[in-house]
């Protein structure tokens, strides 16, 4: 397991690369600068701002210059927020994704999960249809649109949650969570669903069922494990699609994490913010697999036979 | 289907327990008894510096926490004593000297002195510091010499504090408008003791504005700054006018989204929108919240002078006649905004001007056939290119079927990402392309001398001898009235040239509490804080 893990973490590293150099290539090549403004520049001015940020050296040069600060774990200065530099803003940014994510995460499993066993148990009963349909229904509505829909009924129509900001009014992180967390809350139960049917027509269980266990104890302790597999294995890219999906919702409901900052860089050609967010969530992502990875192994015997042979 | 009882029962518990939630008080209402204002401020500032800014938002905040030599007039735009108690101007209009007024002082206490006025100004003419509005001070002697370095003596520049209290300028040639460009904020000042602290005079970015470091000299000073979250200010005890000041805090958010912005209004979040969507008006029109009033910025179409067949006087002129302004401003803006037949908008100080075309299709298809083109036969397809905003889109729509139907001209459209669009005007890659104007203080200027043929923001790449000899005397005239004389010949050329079109006169449209006291409708849309304050309206 051990070598597992190191070996994927080595195979990371040129990944990391790629996206560096192909990101720094495509905002380069990006019509319009972070100093194009509605009032235009004088190009004294504008001489003395790219002096200022090596933006007169050539392109290679800028590229070398960014990998080596890189390397010692500057991201460098932001150009639109002179005061701030990248690594501040990603360390005041990710906490809020994060904990965003981590409360998604948290009502798609608590609604996923219980929706997908409740369905398997009756299958074919208005118990498995009612949570199927609305699944398919979360399925169906983008953030964009369920936000924005939570936003005018709860917020305006009946007042009871703020209509924007994170964690300076009571309750105003909840509709966020619920946006982000929703669609991930379907796909869980309809894998969910999926694993339990699986697991729940096995030979084992009906052995289980023939000694005369209870219902809660076949579920809970020989169905449970081999029937949330899928959604396990389905953890790993819904967290990192967490991570990059809070964007919309980060920007329907303004929440200052890194995504509303990435967003904002790219409209305004904010090179080092760009570069510095493109980079760390292709880290987080890479990760975040690796991790559903590893617990993926710890779950399936099978499957850990199968990559790491019997070490 | 039957529900259990427990069931029922947790979801009245659920539906009773989120009800209580939703009962209480808004922020818009706890701040009215607090006096505590909250405002949208529709972006993240990226500095509260005010010799490296130059954004709006940025100079909403700044508003808040500097203070200029003077202050203009909220009701009228007079310029008011404000760090400046009195000044006195020479009989050439040349000299400006200003007297400090004694109690002033900065928010740790320190006095407020010329000094500090001399030494800022000194800091926004360092190259290094990279000041985008610059040009502002090259009206000052040798100010623009000692800028590219052919001075390097800034006793030669005429920006001199005589003592402590006496702030002396001297200007190239007389400025109308000087007076009142006093509080826009590369004029205002900062405290030499903290820039050299920060090592901050040729330095962007070193952190003397974070809330724990900075001094400023405003009736606010910096509470909290929390990127994309808040810029809050509380009222600073060291302002020389605080007893006058009503407000205790001011809560900024960082909010781009228009429709957001009108939410959290609806929702009780913010006392005041920046703006309001024109889909919105409508639902708001008779609202006592609801503000609509002129405001000094022309939209308008600038032609690619140098690109076939635009080259062509007459084709400009027939693309300009055949718009029918009333009916984009009555049919798509619907706001109060008012038909243009010139570049230039009245202004309620004095200068309106006297050029102006009709909407006259004959003529245009006149022209047009004199150019070439009859009925549009073997008119080029051309492009109009516009930012992203749908009202812009939906204006060029209607032009672009106003031409087709009156000329039998096609025009594509291109619609544009805000840098993208910027590089696109820059470079000069169109060949019509959309624009606004916004007026920095009340002055026909302000419009008038960004078509002067090598003024960088002329995009047409037009020029006019005639034209910019017009505005080389409005710089020298012994009067306003001579002056505006100048300024209604040069906007007569540009209606007989037609290098651009001109389209409509913005109004302001947005949503302010009816709470909000101390807030008056005027061109500039400006608004000093000091004067502001709430008035609690609940039960």
């Amino acid at each position: 397991m051990f070598f597992f893990i190191i070996r994927r973490i080595f195979q990371t590293i040129p990944v990391l690369i790629l996206v560096t150099i192909v990101t720094f290539i495509l905002i380069h090549s990006a019509p319009g600068g972070p100093f194009d403004q509605e009032r235009k520049v004088s190009p004294d001015v504008l001489k003395h701002l790219n002096a200022r940020y090596h933006l007169d050296e050539p392109v290679w040069q800028q590229f070398g210059r960014y990998v080596g600060n890189l390397l010692q774990g500057d991201f460098g200065p932001s150009f639109k927020y002179p005061s701030h530099t990248v690594n501040d803003l990603i360390a005041a940014g990710f906490p809020v994704t994060f904990e965003l994510a981590f409360y998604a995460i948290l009502f798609a499993l608590l609604i996923g999960l219980s929706a997908g066993i409740i369905a398997s148990l009756k299958p074919n009963t208005y118990l498995d249809y009612i949570p199927m349909s609305s699944a398919m229904l979360g399925i169906c509505l983008p953030s964009f649109v369920l936000g924005p829909l939570l936003l005018l009924v709860f917020g305006i129509w009946l007042q009871w949650f703020p209509v924007a900001g994170w964690g300076k009014i009571p309750g105003d992180k909840i509709l966020p969570s619920i946006t982000l967390g929703a669609s991930y809350a379907a796909y869980i139960a309809r894998i969910t669903r999926g694993g339990m049917l699986d697991v729940l027509l096995q030979d084992y269980i009906r052995t289980a069922r023939a000694k005369g266990l209870s219902t809660a104890r076949i579920l809970f302790v020989h169905a449970l494990r081999g029937g949330i597999t899928p959604a396990v294995s389905f953890l790993g890219p819904a967290i990192a699609g967490l991570l990059a999906g809070s964007f919309i919702v980060e920007s329907v409901f303004q929440i200052p994490g890194i995504g509303r900052f990435y967003i904002q860089a790219a409209f305004n050609r904010d090179y080092t913010m760009i570069m510095g967010c493109t980079i760390f969530f292709a880290f987080l992502i890479v990760i975040f697999n690796l991790l559903a990875d590893v617990i993926l192994l710890l779950l399936n015997p099978k499957l850990r036979q199968e990559v790491i042979g019997g070490r | 289907m039957k529900f259990s009882a427990s069931f029922i029962c947790t979801l009245c518990v659920l539906i009773l327990v989120l009800n209580a939630c939703g009962k209480h008080k808004t922020l818009v209402e706890i701040g009215d008894q607090q006096q505590i204002i909250h405002i949208n401020n529709m972006s993240e500032p990226s500095e509260i510096d005010p010799h490296i800014t130059s954004g709006l938002p940025e100079y909403r905040l700044q508003m808040a926490v500097f203070e200029g030599l003077v202050l203009k007039d909220p009701k009228t735009l007079e310029p008011k004593p404000a760090v400046a108690d009195s000044w006195t101007i020479s009989e050439d209009g040349t000299e400006y000297t200003f007297h400090i007024r004694d109690a002033a002082r900065w928010s740790d206490g320190d006095k407020v002195t010329a000094y500090d006025f001399e030494y800022s100004w000194k800091r926004v003419l360092q190259p290094e510091i990279g000041n985008e509005f610059v040009t502002d001070f090259f009206v000052i002697k040798n100010a623009e010499d000692y800028y590219k370095g052919k001075i390097r003596d800034f006793s030669q520049v005429g920006i001199k504090a005589i003592n402590e209290s006496t702030f002396q300028i001297i200007l190239n040639n007389p400025t109308s408008y000087f007076l009142a460009q006093m509080d826009h904020f590369p004029m205002f000042p900062v405290q030499k003791k903290t820039i050299e602290k920060f090592n901050a005079f040729k330095e962007r970015g070193t952190g003397w504005t974070k809330p724990e470091n900075f001094v400023g000299n405003g009736p606010f000073i910096i509470k909290e700054w929390i990127p994309q979250v808040i810029f809050s200010v509380k009222r600073n005890p060291y302002y020389w006018d605080s007893t006058n000041v009503k407000l205790n805090e001011m809560h900024f958010y960082p909010y781009e989204n228009v429709l957001l912005e009108e939410r959290m209004f609806a929702a009780g979040q913010i006392h005041k929108t920046e703006f309001l969507p024109t889909a919105k008006v409508d639902k708001y029109r008779n609202s006592p919240a609801y503000r609509q009033y002129p405001f000094y910025a022309s939209y308008y179409y600038v032609f690619n002078t140098k690109l076939k067949p635009l080259d062509d006087v007459r084709v400009r002129k027939a693309l300009a006649y055949t718009i029918d302004r009333e009916s984009i401003v009555k049919n798509i803006l619907r706001a109060g905004q008012t038909p243009a037949y010139h570049l230039t908008p009245d202004d309620p100080y004095g200068y309106k001007p006297r050029a102006s075309f009709n909407y006259d299709i004959p003529l245009a298809k006149k022209l047009l056939a004199e150019a070439g083109f009859p009925d549009g036969k073997g008119f080029p397809t051309l492009e109009l290119v516009y930012n992203t905003h749908a009202d812009h889109l939906k204006i060029a729509v209607a032009i672009q079927e106003m031409w087709k139907q009156n000329l039998g001209i096609n025009i594509t459209l291109r619609n544009m990402e805000w840098k993208v669009y910027l590089d696109a005007r820059n470079s000069h890659s169109f060949h019509i392309l959309r624009r606004g104007n916004v007026g920095e203080v009340v002055d026909p200027g302000t419009f008038l001398f960004t078509m002067t043929s090598d003024d960088p923001l002329n995009e047409s790449q037009w020029g006019s001898k005639r034209y910019d000899e017009l505005i080389g005397l409005t710089k020298s005239a012994k009067s306003q009235q001579e002056r505006f004389e100048y300024f209604q010949e040069a906007e007569q050329i540009l209606v007989d040239e037609m290098p651009l079109i001109p389209l409509y006169i913005y109004t302001t449209n947005n949503l302010v509490s009816p709470s909000v006291k101390g807030y008056y409708n005027n061109v500039l849309d400006y608004h000093p804080y000091k004067y502001l304050y709430l008035e609690y309206m609940g039960q």
